[in-house]
């Protein structure tokens, strides 16, 4: 299985593909994971491949291989075309932060949607910046979408449970719980 | 036990259970958490940064000389400035082994180039380890420790962004204890004069036949047969891409590339119909295989830029067109100076005075992209500073407006001896050392100016403008960049001064806990605000232009630069 995170430096993407990682390592497969976080403090994009299997060799997902995409915003879902193919499940946050050029207002946010839609017959929006807010923790996005995660992949919530207590700290574990929780059932729009 | 390590963790990993003593770097991505890790989690291991990479390989060997073992570790640009040190030390004695990670990054993720480090193990003629997972890794630190004192050598480790910051399960093993230092004096080994240097250059020679006897029956290097119609010697990550796309080919697994192991690579060749070299970046093995006479493909389909991935090397070997992803019509989402960084007010301050501004390497080069547009040049660690003396001798002083900035870190790492030069041959350039109490583009690591060690210990830090002065720079003055008119009038004399220059720009880096900046988000009154674009142009990330006016957004900091540039003074207060 083949998943691919991506979205903007400081959205907690590296915690959540370390939390994928260690799931599935628990659930007994091989796993490697590879992304760039040289600048990644200073708002760029950022991606990351998680690869489970009973082996895996590349830490690169092959182009068209990318099984699940999740994007915890809207622009960065649609720069991995190449990696998807017409089955990928495509999950994205609905949560637009805008780039330099459109912050200068040089040119619009794109509406990513028909990019997508172009590549894939499986795209979801999920709001999980919402449900972030509502339990107020902007910075628990990444475990909402974890949540959102799980529900494509077959593992027993009570291993996610499992992992996500032993990773993040006491004083965050409760609200990330929660939030893990909440993923799980967030209302996913088919587009 | 099993666990989850990226590369550079298992690094740590496997010098700990080497029995490691001493372990110095200098920061450099993809390189970096190597001894964040071992400062962190193997406290018995002696972590040092050190000013430079030089510095660090110099007090590594330091260290073996005892009888220890040491690890030296760096970004590939960084073994350059220990390449001086590096090319010597093969001819002294090793008694505690010494390993030098070089970690290269193919694809320029981070960095000012591509180069291949594989060629300097073959241009200093020692041993060459290359891993191609986390495990590896680890595994491979550990064998080099036993090589480098087996065959009395220093090892050279090679690893790629792509096995430092890729993660894969790993199991541990037992650290083994530190070995005692003892003090023993080696002379005619470690005094490299020339009649010493002479007597050991054949000691080099017949090591490297012996590492090549050694490498023949490693399991280090080893052959994988399968289907014999394609045969595939790799090494790094390039092995796993080859795995990936030819999983029913045969394999030449080369652990230890260099040297060559040539009995295996014929035997290899002799069993396998067609042969192909598969490697990112340069020929390295390719040249070596070709040279024994043995045909070969690689870098005919193979690129020599960039780095490899699956795809890639399936379309190489198949004669399919090399795929490339099509350049995207999408905003682009490049990394950017933070809101309130410090950097941008004192660029800002200096192109505002019409500078030539030589540049150098740090998050301040960012303030190269659009549309703050402030650096003219960046070649490598150091270089700023020199560019600007070279250009203010062929122009007559005070001709031209030439500037040199260097961050903090960067000036204890190479600008304090080109400093030095600006004085002594009277350049005038004016040098802004951007004092912003840390490295910041690495991750926010100490160096010789912060006071604080890996550990977090206290320490002395080093008097920036004492040191200038003492370099004997005749104009110095500390600036608070946040102060914008009082700034822009120290760079106005500075230049005036016709003479050599140094303004310390002094505020901590915005991810610090100890940043000046109040956190407050400002405001602009959309009554007063003419669009005039003025604040745009520091191209902050908070300020938003919505094509009339503009806008500060949620990620403001309150510095408050953009309010004291307002022409028409519509920024302010905030909550
Ligand atoms: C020889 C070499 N070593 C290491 C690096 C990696 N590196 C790039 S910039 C930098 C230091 C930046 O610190 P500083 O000069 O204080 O500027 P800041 O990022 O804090 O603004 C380092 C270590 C490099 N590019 N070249």
């Amino acid at each position: 299985m083949n998943v691919l995170m991506t979205g903007v430096g400081g959205q907690g993407i590296i915690l959540a593909s370390d939390i994928l990682s260690e799931v599935v390592m628990r659930a007994g497969f091989d796993v490697k994971k590879s992304e760039i976080h040289g600048m990644a403090q200073r708002g760029g994009s950022v991606m990351s491949h998680v690869r489970f299997a009973g082996e895996v060799a590349s830490p690169l997902i092959p182009y068209g291989c990318c099984d699940i995409l999740v994007s915890f915003e809207e622009l960065e879902a649609a720069r991995y075309p190449p990696y998807m193919n017409g089955g990928t499940t495509v999950i994205v946050n609905r949560f637009r932060l805008a780039p330099p050029s459109v912050i200068a207002g040089k040119e619009p946010y794109p509406d990513v949607v028909p990019i997508l839609k172009g590549c894939s017959g499986n795209v979801y929006l999920a709001d999980g910046t919402a449900v972030a807010q509502a339990l107020g923790e902007r910075r628990a996005l990444n475990l909402v979408l974890m949540g959102v995660l799980s529900k494509f992949i077959e593992i027993p919530e009570t291993l996610w449970a499992e992992v996500i207590a032993d990773m993040v700290p006491e004083r965050i574990r409760e609200v990330n719980l929660e939030a893990f929780k909440r993923g799980r059932t967030i209302d996913l729009v088919r587009t | 036990m099993k666990k989850i390590l990226s590369g550079n963790e298992a690094v740590a990993r496997g010098a700990f259970e080497a029995g490691v003593s001493f372990a110095a770097a200098y920061p450099g991505t993809p390189s970096t958490e190597i001894l964040e890790t071992i400062s962190e989690l193997y406290k018995d291991i002696h972590a040092e940064w050190a000013p430079n990479e030089k510095v660090a390989l110099e007090a590594a060997v330091g260290a073996s000389y005892t009888g220890a073992r040491a690890l030296a570790v760096m970004k590939h640009v960084g073994v350059n400035v220990a390449a001086d040190p590096l090319m010597t030390l093969p001819y002294t004695l090793v008694r505690g082994g010494i390993v030098l990670v070089s970690a290269d990054d193919p694809e320029l993720f981070s960095s000012q180039n591509e180069q291949d480090n594989r060629h300097y193990a073959r241009f200093a003629k020692i041993a060459l380890l290359e891993p191609s997972s986390s495990q590896e890794a680890k595994d491979f630190t550990v064998e080099a420790f036993k090589i480098s004192e087996e065959f009395g050598t220093p090892v050279m480790l090679r690893t790629t962004t792509r096995i430092s910051h890729s993660m894969g399960v790993v199991e541990l093993g037992e650290a083994s204890p530190m070995k005692a230092p003892t003090l023993e004096r080696h002379p005619a080994e470690w005094v490299m004069l020339p009649a010493n240097a002479r007597r050991r250059h054949p000691v080099i020679e017949e090591r490297i036949l012996a590492l090549k006897k050694f490498a023949e029956t490693t399991p280090l290097n080893r052959i994988e047969m399968s289907d014999a119609s394609l045969g595939i010697i790799a090494s790094g990550v390039a092995y796993q891409y080859a795995k990936e796309a030819f999983p029913n080919a045969s394999f030449l697994k080369l652990g230890m590339p260099y040297p060559l192991p040539e009995r295996l690579v014929r035997d290899f060749a002799s069993r396998v119909k067609d042969l192909w070299i598969i490697e990112e970046l340069d020929p390295f093995v390719e040249e070596m295989v070709k040279a024994l006479g043995i045909p070969c493909r690689g870098k005919e389909r193979v690129p020599l830029c960039g780095e490899l991935n699956p795809d890639i090397v399936k379309a190489a070997v198949l004669g399919l067109e090399i795929p490339r992803p099509a350049p995207q019509a999408l905003p682009p989402r490049p990394p950017s100076m933070c809101p309130g960084c410090p950097h941008r007010a004192m660029l800002y301050a200096l192109k505002r005075n019409k500078c030539f501004i030589a540049g150098d390497i740090g998050c301040y080069t960012l303030g190269f992209l659009p549309p703050l547009d402030a650096i003219d040049t960046c070649l490598c660690m150091g270089a700023g500073i020199n560019h600007a003396h070279g250009m203010s001798k062929v122009f007559g002083p005070g001709e031209q407006k030439i500037a040199a900035v260097i961050g903090d870190s960067t000036f204890f790492h190479s600008g304090i001896t080109g400093l030095a030069n600006l004085a002594y041959n009277s350049g005038c350039a004016l040098v802004v050392i951007l004092d912003n109490r840390t490295t910041a583009m690495t991750g926010s690591q100490n160096h010789p100016g912060t006071g604080v060690t890996i550990s977090g210990e206290k320490t002395t830090d080093i008097d920036l403008e004492s040191l200038v002065k003492a370099l004997g720079i005749p104009w110095v003055r500390t600036v608070n960049p946040y102060a914008v008119n009082e700034t822009r009038q120290a760079v106005k004399e500075a230049l005036d001064s016709k003479g050599p220059a140094v303004i310390i720009s002094r505020a901590p880096c915005v991810l610090l806990k100890t940043r000046a900046v109040p956190g407050t988000v400002l405001e602009v009154d959309p009554e007063t605000c003419t669009g005039c674009k003025v604040c745009i142009s520091l191209g902050c990330p908070a300020l938003e232009f919505d094509g009339e006016k503009a806008h500060i957004n949620g990620v403001c900091v309150g510095c408050n630069v953009c309010a004291e540039i307002c022409p028409a003074g519509a920024i302010g207060g905030g909550s």
